[in-house]
């Protein structure tokens, strides 16, 4: 692991990629890190498109700009893939993680030539099975955890075991789903 | 032991707040610090401080509840933005020309107009005569400990003004990173008592406060605010040693970093510097010898000692987060330039207003500020002092 690794997020409002990034940041502040997260305020509102960051690295981070060349970009809703240009900067070094269901070649055609690695997952079926429900972004924490390497499957489920029950201290019984979500990405996430 | 913790700025304001659990505070909610006062609340309703809260109905009120508070003998803080500050500006020049030691933290923000909610400087520009101690931060870190600092420099006795803790907006208010914060009882020992020698409640000594001031007095009164600025900055040493021996941590009237045998200096407040620092790094692997002064005490204005900490430097840029729409530059550069001119230093200087309206400020963008520092080096000449950073054209 280098450095200092940088993560953009792409999603809609109401799907929960700030959140996910700032459950990122969490969890790698938990493994000892320094971390940042931040998302890119503008006219937030549901349906429109949102950006969000993460820095982690072992070195204090000084840096308090967005990211332009991240290492890894995590796309929360494939439609995005038409209107957004989720590649941009993105190093080859890195990876993309996207949540669809489209099959490799259309992925790959819509990603304009993106020589890096690409990652996909079905986070809606993930969620629809573990939670009963749509919330993509607890499997994407989970696929982004797994393509970086930031840290162990463990030590993201032992930490999240913890962040959860303190995250729904009122509704417990969502608890169980979200640590088979986040599971259940670990296995399934897979590169094309 | 110091608590490991991560929070965004505004959470690290608001756990300050609750640290030194003042007696009165009051605020009206506004982006991007509406969070400090809606945490604290949080604390009051929880029975976390003994505060009493007062949900004012706009920041020329809370400005003017604070100021109550203060005058009755209590310690009383808030927290505010851009348009807040604008609507509480009658009321910041009242606070300091009664000598009331208020804290107050300014979420920074540009005001209106066209309407914007993101950062830049044009609020605190706007009162930076205003008689008020300015610190500003660079991180949540930074906005907390200048928090914890912040009563034992206004209340000094030889002070007696109030004092704002300038942080960005957006840009550290609602980013979370590490920090690391002192034990309750540290900061409650650190901070200690407010015993103010006059005050409204005190039966004993009945005072008048504000009363009419014409021409026989109100210029020695304006002479003694601008003698306690000075005076603060003595007390602001002396209170940085002591915060120093407690948590390790070192603060002045700036930060030099890199700078002692720097020959391309930039001089900037708040999270800009964090990228320079970031920027620094990157150009001394390359042998370039850049640096960085990054100014944490804005009022009073450290004149003399920034000149001297840039006197052997070849080149400076001065960065500006407000245009002072005056075809002349920057607030900060135009006290930067004079600083150097009244100490008697000559430096090729040269200004960038830049980030206005939450215009982002990349590794890039100051790349090309030493780069320009480069060419003045080399050429001897400043041809156009006053210019923009990231601007489209």
């Amino acid at each position: 692991m280098s450095d200092l690794i940088e993560i953009r997020w792409h999603g809609r409002g109401g799907q929960g990629a700030k959140t996910a990034s700032l459950l990122l940041a969490d969890a790698a502040f938990n493994t000892g890190k320094y971390i940042q997260g931040f998302p890119e305020y503008g006219p937030e509102r549901m349906g429109a498109p949102i950006t969000a960051y993460n820095r982690i690295s072992d070195k204090p981070i000084t840096v308090h700009s967005n990211i332009y060349e991240p290492d890894y970009v995590v796309v929360v809703d494939d439609t995005l893939l038409e209107s957004v240009n989720v590649t941009a900067g993105l190093k080859k070094t890195g990876a993309i993680v996207i949540n669809t269901t489209k099959d490799n070649t259309e992925i790959k055609n819509s990603l304009k030539g993106y020589e890096g690695a690409i990652y996909k997952i079905d986070a809606r079926k993930i969620s629809e099975e573990a939670l009963g429900r749509y919330f993509p972004n607890t499997p994407m924490l989970a696929a982004i955890v797994k393509v970086s390497g930031i840290m162990t499957d463990e030590q993201l489920l032992n930490d999240m075991k913890g962040s959860f029950k303190h995250k729904f201290a009122k509704k417990p019984e969502v608890i169980e789903g979200n640590m088979k979500a986040l599971e259940m990405a670990l296995k399934e996430v897979e590169k094309i | 032991m110091s608590i490991r913790e991560r929070l965004s700025g505004n959470e690290a304001a608001a756990i300050a707040m609750k640290q030194i659990n003042p007696d009165v505070v009051a605020a009206f909610p506004i982006t991007p610090s509406t969070e400090i006062p809606q945490y604290f609340s949080t604390f009051v309703s929880n029975g976390d401080v003994d505060t009493e809260f007062v949900a004012v109905e706009s920041e020329h009120s809370a400005m003017a509840a604070t100021i109550s508070a203060e005058a009755a003998g209590g310690r009383a803080m808030t927290a505010t933005s851009a348009n807040g500050m604008s609507l509480m500006w009658e009321m910041i020049y009242i606070a300091s020309s009664l000598r009331l030691p208020i804290v107050m933290s300014l979420v920074n923000r540009a005001v209106s107009g066209p309407l914007n909610i993101h950062n830049d400087h044009s609020d605190a520009m706007g009162v930076r005569d205003a008689g008020w101690i300015m610190l500003f931060s660079e991180n949540n870190q930074e906005a907390y400990d200048n928090l914890i600092m912040a009563h034992r420099i206004a209340e000094n006795k030889n002070v007696k003004l109030p004092l704002m803790v300038c942080q960005d907006g957006f840009i550290t208010s609602h980013s979370i990173e590490n920090i690391e914060l002192i034990e309750d009882d540290k900061v409650k020992k650190f901070v200690g008592e407010y015993k103010p020698d006059e005050y409204l409640l005190n039966k004993a000594n009945p005072i008048a406060i504000g009363p009419l001031d014409l021409q026989a007095y109100l210029f020695e009164h304006k002479a003694q605010q601008a003698e306690a600025m000075k005076n603060a900055k003595k007390v602001i040493l002396e209170v940085a040693d002591e915060f120093e021996k407690m948590t390790g941590r070192k603060y002045s009237f700036f930060e030099e970093y890199k700078l002692d045998d720097a020959e391309i200096a930039i001089v900037c407040m708040n999270s800009t510097a964090g990228t320079t620092k970031f920027v620094v790094d990157s150009l001394r692997e390359k042998g370039i010898k850049a640096g960085l002064l990054k100014l944490r005490v804005f009022r009073p204005f450290p004149a003399e000692e920034i000149a001297k900490a840039l006197e052997h430097v070849k080149a400076v840029a001065v960065l500006d987060k407000a245009d002072s729409l005056n075809a002349a530059g920057g607030a900060l550069f135009e006290d930067v330039t004079s600083a150097m001119y009244v100490n008697k230093k000559q430096v090729p200087m040269v200004n960038y207003v830049y980030g206005i309206g939450g215009r982002d400020t990349k590794a890039d963008d100051i790349e090309k500020v030493y780069e320009d520092l480069q060419e003045i080096v080399k050429s001897g000449n400043v041809d156009n002092p006053y210019r923009y950073l990231g601007l489209r054209r």
